[in-house]
């Protein structure tokens, strides 16, 4: 018994204590019939081969680690950026759970969303009582501004009719008839929470701008100078929506944030629970249709979204997911020539120490090869970085990837020397990448917190960005976008590079001669 | 110092009587009067906990429950490490709920296990409109091919299943004749069943009953059986606590055949009836099966509490009392062995936690299993419910509770910030969905599904590392800043 009351030892230390070893080797031998350990070491190096990797990518139907989630999760994502809005979803209630836990483990914060809990009953006769309920009972408890409704799967497959059950529910006096409750169906078979962002915010704006389903007049636009920024599905939203305010109010630009998710995503320990904080405030959804101009900083996950409303005649604009100096600078200018408000020197500062930290540390990444997966718009953000900063893209891979997004890596990886041996791979999971990192290894991976696993086995050391990230803690308060933004992935990328270094050299008297306290 | 005698009992019954009123007040009529049923506290002498339970939550009230997919593939199924189990529909299931639990286990992940990986069909629109049986038979040939080691396949349906008409079992039923007879489990567990998890983990049993048991029929078992045979029933391993449960019973002269479902294999499943006892921690997930093996096999089984010293010993006692005086001796020899860590324990941390108050909010056995190790350190469970618990969990609580305990079944958000507001407990115990509400108030926070990525918590070397984490929520000085100096 090692045990003490001293110096308590947890999972990381018990399990390692000999009377433990004994008991989980006499599990295995005696109770678990295992594999011979020289079969998993042959079937564990097989796994590594060309031959191997042609079987995986040979897959037609099975899909290992992939890295997105479903439709219904982005529009919890883009409906709680709304002030006082709760979500709510019409389908099954675990789904909700799965959201909430999702959510709170990447951003260590509440996240709140109603379920519409439908059960076998629903499924048969369909789920118009649970919305007439639904909605009365999250009217009365939660006293939102807005509800805004999606769908999942189960609702989907069973063709329920979100606009009309919402009219049913207002005659039957859940909500009182001028109360906003947008709507948008998000079925988890089709793209993923990307596709789901994209389809609330269209259903949001919608709303506002066309009549309210038909219960009042469409607005009229009239335009003005101010302008619209879409964040996109981001787990950094709370740095970088913060980061856009301060660069927008240092150029003295007019602008809404639409979908602000940054402020509920990130509220203080104070002695309050605040279930709804911050939001762009209904009257600014609405009034955002007379804004000269609507910015985009994800492509993919507004592609509904910005047709929408430069349909309504705004001039739209969208980026992706820009890092770094030039993307800033594109992100920078276009604002500049869309506002008529000119770059301070102030943003130029922060270029230059950008510029300047790049320079710094130049030599640490150029010829360093990377791996990156994570949504289209953080992709080729992150690559075109990578790009600026000498480094080499290897294999870039999106799960919710299409092809026309392949097309668009391929564009940016042929403007650079530095990318000309790189890979796109869309609609690949991270058992593909597993195969392509024992083939083509890499020295660096960029992915998010279920990157580990490939770390573990591959050991290509992990630089964690994306989403989610549940294995370290609030990396989503800083911002990436921006120069600044910049200055903090060059960073993260940096210090990983520095403790690998020093892991490979701190053997004493072997490999310690460069174990340098400069460099 | 306990509750009762900081305030008389009458008092504090009067005071969750108000509560639960004025809780209630903020519902519309019929929500009101349907959770009205489901809030209560409880009165020494009664059998029961005086709630209604297990019946469908009311919409759009944010309660914290989950699905029958949750309950099996998350909680029953996820965790048998040799098998690989397919989340059958679109992604996001599978997502939300990959590597999630913390079901510890040893192997090598994609070659001989896979707990923490994510199969899944990943359901397009064309599956939904032509079916997903052509789609499911392809990836078992594509599992074959790239993962031979697995031992076995289970299919865990989400809700499009159901709905399209498709037909698993055909295909689990001729890809197994295919592969000489592999076990391939078709698992109904839709995520519109039932009313939570709990039908998700009856139905898991069932599998197990119908595609496990019944194919391994007479399928003699790996290895000589002893007199002192147990299999570890409804134990998920989380942060490694099957494991230091096991150690104990080992310790005590008793041979563990099997582990369900943490760390789990899918020998193991079928050598279990060759039990003389199954030992149950987990009742509420896996006694159906429990009571299948007793009526087909004959092995009885005895429910267990592995959570703190006075319910451990108290449980090795149990158990020991099904076997002859070997085991009896072994069960006091391993009481006495533990008894100073245990005291060394209680003497470190109970002077910290005296008198302190917790509200309990968990799954379908920690609102009551736990009650025993807060106990042991001189704290007051004051308020505690099921998130699936059904009535003979509220009746088993009855064991466990103080007279004037709150109690509220598959609270709602609502509720449950209300409670925690009005009542002040020094302590919340609940999930990742109610850590961060909790906080924000300054209230000090442990999850009690995960353990907040600490544990395990079973088992005497389990305790120390409970009461280490209960100390280190409650005591932590960053609550102390919570109340921001110059507002009040």
């Amino acid at each position: 018994m090692t045990q003490n009351a001293e110096n308590v030892l947890d999972h990381f230390d018990l399990f390692r204590q000999p009377e433990y070893k004994e008991m989980l080797k006499n599990k295995k031998e005696k109770f678990e019939d295992p594999h011979p350990e020289a079969e998993v070491e042959k079937i564990r190096e097989w796994t590594k081969t060309p031959e191997y990797q042609e079987k995986n990518f040979a897959r037609e139907a099975l899909t290992v680690n992939p890295a997105k989630a479903c439709q219904p999760l982005g529009a919890v994502f883009a409906a709680v950026g709304f002030e006082g809005t709760i979500p709510f979803v019409h389908g099954s209630q675990g789904c909700v759970a799965y959201y909430r836990s999702h959510f709170s483990r990447h951003f260590k914060e509440p996240s709140s969303c109603v379920s519409s809990s439908m059960t076998e009953d629903a499924a048969v006769f369909g789920g118009l009582n649970n919305m007439v309920d639904g909605l009365a009972n999250t009217y009365s408890l939660y006293e939102p501004k807005m509800i805004s409704v999606s769908t999942t799967c189960m609702a989907e497959v069973i063709g329920d009719d979100l606009n009309a059950f919402i009219k049913n529910a207002k005659e039957k006096g859940s909500v009182p008839q001028e109360f906003d409750v947008p709507f948008a169906h998000t079925p988890a078979f089709v793209g993923s929470h990307i596709t789901g962002y994209d389809n609330v915010m269209k259903g949001i704006f919608e709303h506002f701008w066309d009549g309210k389903a038909g219960t009042t007049e469409k607005l009229e636009r009239k335009p003005n100078d101010s302008i619209n920024f879409i964040g996109g599905f981001d787990g950094y939203t709370v740095g970088n929506l913060r980061e856009i305010k301060r660069i927008f109010d240092v150029m003295g630009v007019e602008y809404t944030i639409l979908g602000d998710n940054s402020d509920v995503w990130d509220t203080p320990t104070d002695g309050e629970f605040r279930m709804y904080d911050g939001g762009t405030t209904l009257e600014e959804a609405a009034e955002s249709l007379h804004a000269k101009a609507t910015i985009s900083m994800q492509e993919y996950c507004t592609e509904k979204t910005l047709p929408f409303i430069k349909g309504h005649g705004q001039e739209v604009a969208s980026f992706n997911h820009p890092v770094g100096v030039s993307a800033t600078d594109k992100f920078l200018m276009e604002v500049s020539r869309l506002t008529g408000k000119e770059i301070p020197e102030e943003l130029a500062k922060e270029r230059g120490r950008l510029v300047d930290a790049i320079g710094d540390s130049s030599a640490h990444i150029h010829g360093k090869k990377f791996a990156i997966y994570g949504d289209p718009d953080l992709c080729l953000g992150l690559a075109g970085f990578l790009l600026e900063l000498g480094a080499e893209p290897t294999h870039i891979l999106a799960t919710n990837g299409s092809k026309g997004w392949a097309k668009k890596v391929q564009e940016l990886l042929d403007s650079s020397p530095y990318g000309a041996n790189c890979h796109v791979y869309a609609g690949k999971d991270l058992w593909h990448m597993r195969s392509l990192l024992f083939t083509e290894p890499v020295d660096f991976l960029i992915g998010n917190t279920y990157g580990k696993y490939l770390e573990r086995d591959t050991g290509t050391p992990l630089i964690r960005i994306g989403f989610p990230v549940f294995d370290r803690h609030h990396h989503h308060r800083r911002p990436v976008w921006g120069y600044q933004g910049g200055m903090n992935v060059l960073i993260t990328i940096l210090d990983k590079i520095f403790d690998e270094i020093d892991q490979n050299t701190n053997v004493p008297a072997k490999s310690d001669f460069s174990f340098d306290i400069i460099r | 110092m306990s509750l009762a005698t900081a305030e008389k009992l009458e008092d504090i019954k009067a005071r969750n009587k108000e509560l639960v009123d004025e809780v209630l007040e903020a519902y519309p009529a019929k929500a009101k009067k349907k959770r009205a049923k489901h809030l209560n506290q409880f009165d020494e002498g009664k059998p029961d906990c005086g709630v209604k339970s297990n019946v469908k939550s009311i919409p759009g009230v944010m309660t914290i429950r989950g699905c029958a997919y949750a309950g099996s593939k998350g909680v029953v199924w996820g965790p048998i490490k040799d098998m690989i189990h397919i989340s059958h529909g679109p992604v996001g299931c599978g997502q939300y709920s990959w590597a999630a639990r913390r079901n510890y286990y040893i192997g090598t992940t994609g070659i001989d296990t896979f707990v923490t990986m994510q199969f899944t069909s990943d359901f397009q629109e064309k599956d939904i409109v032509f079916g997903g049986d052509k789609k499911l038979a392809k990836i078992m040939d594509e599992i074959q091919e790239l993962f031979p080691l697995n031992k076995g396949i289970t299919v865990q349906s989400e809700c499009p299943i159901g709905l399209i008409g498709d037909d698993i079992e055909a295909v689990s039923k001729s890809k197994s004749k295919e592969y000489d007879g592999k076990t391939i489990v078709p698992v109904r567990c839709e995520g519109f069943r039932g009313v939570s998890q709990s039908l998700g983990h009856h139905i898991a049993n069932d599998a197990v009953r119908d595609w496990v048991f019944d194919k391994a029929g007479d399928k003699p078992a790996k290895f000589e059986s002893t007199p002192y045979d147990v299999a570890i029933i409804g134990d998920y391993n989380i942060g490694g606590d099957a494991w230091s449960s096991r150690i104990l019973l080992e310790e005590m002269g008793l041979r563990v055949i099997a582990q369900w479902s943490g760390d789990g294999s899918i020998a193991e499943l079928e050598a279990t009836p060759k039990a003389k006892l199954n030992v149950l921690h987990c009742y509420r997930s896996m006694n159906y099966i429990s009571r299948h093996m007793e009526e087909k096999f004959g092995i009885p089984w005895v429910e267990y509490n592995f959570f703190g010293p006075s319910k451990i010993a108290e449980s090795l006692r149990k158990i020991a009392s099904h076997f002859d005086d070997k085991i009896k001796e072994g069960a006091e020899r391993v009481i006495a062995k533990y008894q100073a860590l245990m005291d060394d324990v209680i003497a470190k941390y109970r002077p910290r936690l005296e008198g302190k108050k917790v509200m309990l909010f968990v799954g379908g056995l920690r609102p009551r299993h736990v009650i025993g190790a807060y106990e042991d350190l001189g704290m007051e469970v004051v308020g505690t419910g099921y998130e699936f618990g059904h009535n003979d969990d509220y009746q088993r609580t009855t064991h466990y509770v103080k007279d004037g305990t709150l109690i509220y079944d598959d609270v709602t958000g609502y509720e449950f910030e209300k409670f925690v507001e009005k009542i002040e407990p020094d302590l919340v115990g609940s999930g990742i969905k109610e850590k961060y509400v909790f906080q924000k108030m300054g209230v000090p926070f442990r999850q009690m599904h995960s353990w907040d990525y600490s544990g395990p918590y079973h088992g005497y070397d389990g305790f120390a590392i409970f009461a280490r984490d209960m100390d280190m929520a409650i005591n932590a000085p960053v609550w102390k800043l919570a109340q921001t100096p110059w507002k009040n």
